[in-house]
């Protein structure tokens, strides 16, 4: 796969062609963040290597491709770290030897032909005796290798491989990793894919043409496999998410690129993929944006490089005669070839066509930018998306760029809005008979001064109009009334098509008013994102006389001081637990404690009193044992009692109580019972 | 006055009297039933004193105490031989109810002891 760029291209032009998606507007070439990050990611280890042989490949390899310099030491110590596996006697696995073959390859590496004969015939002996894909890949793959750095390198029974590998494949287009396996992968597919690429063009007579036509119709099968994002970006993932062999939709979706441009590569003729899907998997790439693993890396970096379509700035201002630039450029950020931009159609907001004259975009050859005045487009502030056509000058090209059919981008309209007819005036309230209007000028803060009492009304007019003026409707227009103690009202002020006006009734809104008579400051506030003079005015005073409060009439709300204490700490809760009951002193308690011992003495003396004794007590050993047990299994149930007191909870207490309940169930049942037959028998004497 | 005074004191020595032909054993439940309440009352004059705060241990101390006097009055009462009632039921089998009861009313005062 090394120098396999231009047939992947040529691949992406084929099935590109009918593509009329639109691309995304956020996608931005490969650029020197990748490159650092790249070489972030595949950062040396202090020996100078990189660790495994898989990982040594993928960094030289994305090296290789983004153009980073590494210095020759490092290129060294790889180099000798495959050679060393390539010429080693012992049996390396398959995936060894491909990956060292493959790291030669990518670095240049001095191997003799014989140490690559030897390889081969390995390789070779190899691919005869597995059926696992993956062995399969890595030997052919190791043997395509080879052949590319200049070997020549025959596969003897290309026909009998290629049945091996396509006998794994499924129904669905996905393939198993071997003839054991019952689970089907999308990342099998493309693996497969690639080996099936490899096998054709190792192949020494040309291979079953009817074969290629099936392997074909697998791919298109595959592609209606593919999952999309809501932005029309595509990737392939597994159908079944099995966590030890799950790869993700990066390395999914990179495997089975890989594969479908090495196969299109070797086989003839055009396949039959929707180009949308083409361009949603470049999307998914580019999309990622700065990849975090170094194995994404590699997988975002291997698989696409259409040519991408690109505006340095999005916002555009009527007021300072922006030009529209837009780039072209190669996925890794480097120059596209000649090549003409066409400015195709204009669509508003609302998807409504502005214009549909296609406009050619002059071509800056310093900045290598293609420009466009926006002031010939007619086109008045707000947003737009732009729909752009590119076609390559020379025809050669086309078998090299994927152009990418049509692409759209969004962008925005600035402009300085005018402001003009604004009048301020007191009307009486019944007949609108005007008292006093004044036109004032927004452009700059007012000092009108006027004085209205509750019959009257407050009028507020004035026209906002584009700089082609068309009618413009900023997203916020308010009129602030602030009285001296702070109160403030706000009022949206009304649009029409034609102006913007505000009557304020003030009959209607003496209550909102809280009544408050006196001085109020005015303000109004227009703006808008698109307007790029967005104001907030002073428009002067209105003395108001409104008639004295009613009882009940609602209190002002007590403004805050300082305006931002709202945001500022909360106070502090003081939480309130129960005030701890009274308890009596400790010698009380401690008497009252001895007091209770008093009755037990009385009882124990009560005892010798009455000569109690221990006569009846069995005497035989048996009987005697039982009877101790007895006794002690009693103990044990109070003990256990103390102890449910002190530290056990309620079941754990129940669970040795059932124990010690049959116990004590059983030994007092034999004591007892010995102790009445021995009652029962004195009886009958 | 005297006349009652002496009354009394027949009365009570007939009644002491009276008593000590009860059996050993009977007079053994006696002395524990009344050592039972005698701890009670002592609780209860704690109580009085110092008032009821951790109501539940002044409970189940209280309750334990008069429980187990109860217990110790059934007692007396199946194994009394007096009491035809209970002439088929030996003494052994009554004193495997009192032992039964009192350690399952003594699980139950544990558990509200607190």
């Amino acid at each position: 796969m090394a120098g396999g760029l231009s047939p992947l291209a040529t691949l992406l032009l084929l099935l590109a062609a009918a593509a009329v998606a639109p691309l995304a507007s956020a996608v931005r070439p490969v650029s020197d963040a990748h490159r650092s990050a790249a070489a972030e990611l595949f950062a040396a280890s202090s020996d100078g290597s990189f660790g495994d042989l898989e990982t040594t490949y993928e960094a030289v390899r994305t090296f290789q491709i983004l153009g980073v310099e590494k210095d020759k030491s490092l290129t060294g110590k790889a180099c000798e770290l495959a050679a060393e596996k390539l010429s080693s006697s012992s049996l390396s696995p398959a995936k060894d030897l491909f990956h060292a073959v493959r790291i030669s390859g990518v670095l240049r590496c001095s191997v003799d032909s014989g140490v690559y004969d030897d390889v081969a015939t390995r390789l070779k002996t190899l691919i005869k005796d597995t059926n696992s894909l993956l062995e399969l890949y890595y030997s052919v793959g190791g043997l395509l290798s080879i052949k590319e750095q200049g070997h020549n390198v025959v596969l003897p029974d290309a026909d009998s491989t290629f049945h091996a590998i396509k006998a794994l494949s499924q129904s669905d287009g996905r393939w198993r990793y071997d003839t054991n396996s019952a689970e089907s992968s999308t990342f099998a597919a493309g693996i497969a894919l690639e080996v099936l690429a490899a096998v054709v063009s190792l192949a020494d007579s040309e291979v079953d043409p009817s074969m290629i036509a099936v392997v074909k119709n697998d791919i298109v099968k595959l592609f209606d496999t593919i999952k999309s994002y809501d932005d029309g970006t595509f990737y392939f993932d597994e159908k079944h998410v099995d966590a030890t062999e799950y790869k993700g939709p990066i390395t999914t979706s990179a495997s089975v690129v890989r594969g479908v441009t090495s196969f299109a590569a070797v086989a003839s003729g055009k396949l039959n993929i929707p180009g949308e899907k083409i361009l949603g998997l470049a999307k998914l790439f580019l999309g990622i944006g700065l990849p975090g693993s170094a194995k994404d890396c590699f997988n975002q970096i291997e698989a696409f490089v259409p040519l991408i379509l690109s505006l340095p700035s999005k916002v555009f201002s009527l007021t300072s005669k922006d030009q529209l630039k837009v780039e072209v450029t190669t996925v890794f950020g480097s120059a596209a070839p000649p090549l003409r931009v066409n400015l195709v159609q204009v669509l508003g907001s609302d998807s409504k066509v502005i214009s549909a004259e296609t406009k050619e975009l002059q071509f800056d050859l310093d900045n290598n930018i293609h420009y466009l005045d926006i002031a010939p487009l007619k086109i008045d502030v707000g947003k737009y998306s732009l729909v752009f056509e590119i076609s390559l000058q020379e025809p050669e090209h086309e078998t090299i760029y994927a152009t990418g059919g049509r692409n759209t981008e969004t962008i925005f309209v600035t402009g300085l809005i005018k402001v003009d007819k604004a009048e301020i005036g007191i009307l009486d309230n019944d007949a609108g008979t005007v008292e006093s209007v004044q036109k004032i000028d927004l452009q700059k803060d007012t000092s009108v001064s006027l004085s209205a009492n509750h019959l009257q009304k407050l009028r507020l007019s004035f026209q906002l109009s584009t700089p082609l003026g068309n009618t413009f409707k900023p997203h916020q227009v308010f009129l602030k009334l602030k009285h001296e103690s702070k109160v403030e009202h706000l009022f949206v002020v009304p649009g029409s098509a034609r102006q913007f006006k505000i009557v304020l009734d003030f009959l209607g809104l003496v209550e909102k008013f809280y009544y408050l008579s006196g001085r109020y400051d005015l303000e109004l506030a227009v703006g808008d994102a698109a307007m790029e003079n967005s104001f907030l005015r002073a428009l002067g005073h209105l003395e108001l006389d409104l008639p004295e409060a009613p009882e009940k009439a609602p209190k002002p709300p007590a403004q805050a001081v300082d305006p931002f204490s709202k945001f500022g700490p909360k106070e502090e809760i003081s939480h309130i637990f129960r005030a701890p009951e009274k308890r009596p002193p400790k010698e009380l308690s401690f008497a009252f404690t001895g007091l209770t011992l008093l009755p037990f003495v009385g009882f124990l003396i009560g005892l010798v009193r009455l000569g109690v004794n221990f006569k009846n007590f069995p005497s035989l050993p048996a009987p005697a044992a039982f009877a101790s047990l007895f006794h002690a299994g009693i103990g044990a149930v109070l003990l256990l009692y103390v102890l449910f007191w002190v530290k056990l909870d309620l079941f754990t207490t129940l669970k040795y109580l059932s124990f010690l309940g049959v116990f004590l169930v059983f030994v007092g049942h034999r004591a007892l019972s010995y102790l009445s037959n021995t009652s029962a028998k004195q009886k009958i004497a | 006055m005297p006349r009652a005074t002496s009354d009394a004191k027949l009365l009570i020595q007939s009644l002491g009297k009276a008593y000590a032909a009860t059996p050993t054993n009977l007079k053994i439940i006696d002395l524990y039933a009344v050592f039972a309440v005698a701890t009670a009352l002592i609780q209860v004059v704690y109580m009085g004193i110092v008032g009821s705060f951790p109501f539940n241990s002044f409970l189940s101390g209280v309750l334990s105490c008069i429980g187990t006097a109860v217990l110790a009055v059934c007692l007396r009462i199946q194994v009394n031989k007096d009491n035809k009632e209970f002439k088929d039921l030996p003494p052994e089998r009554a004193f495997a109810d009192f032992v039964l009861c009192n350690l399952v009313l003594h699980l139950v005062i544990m558990n509200f002891l607190g």
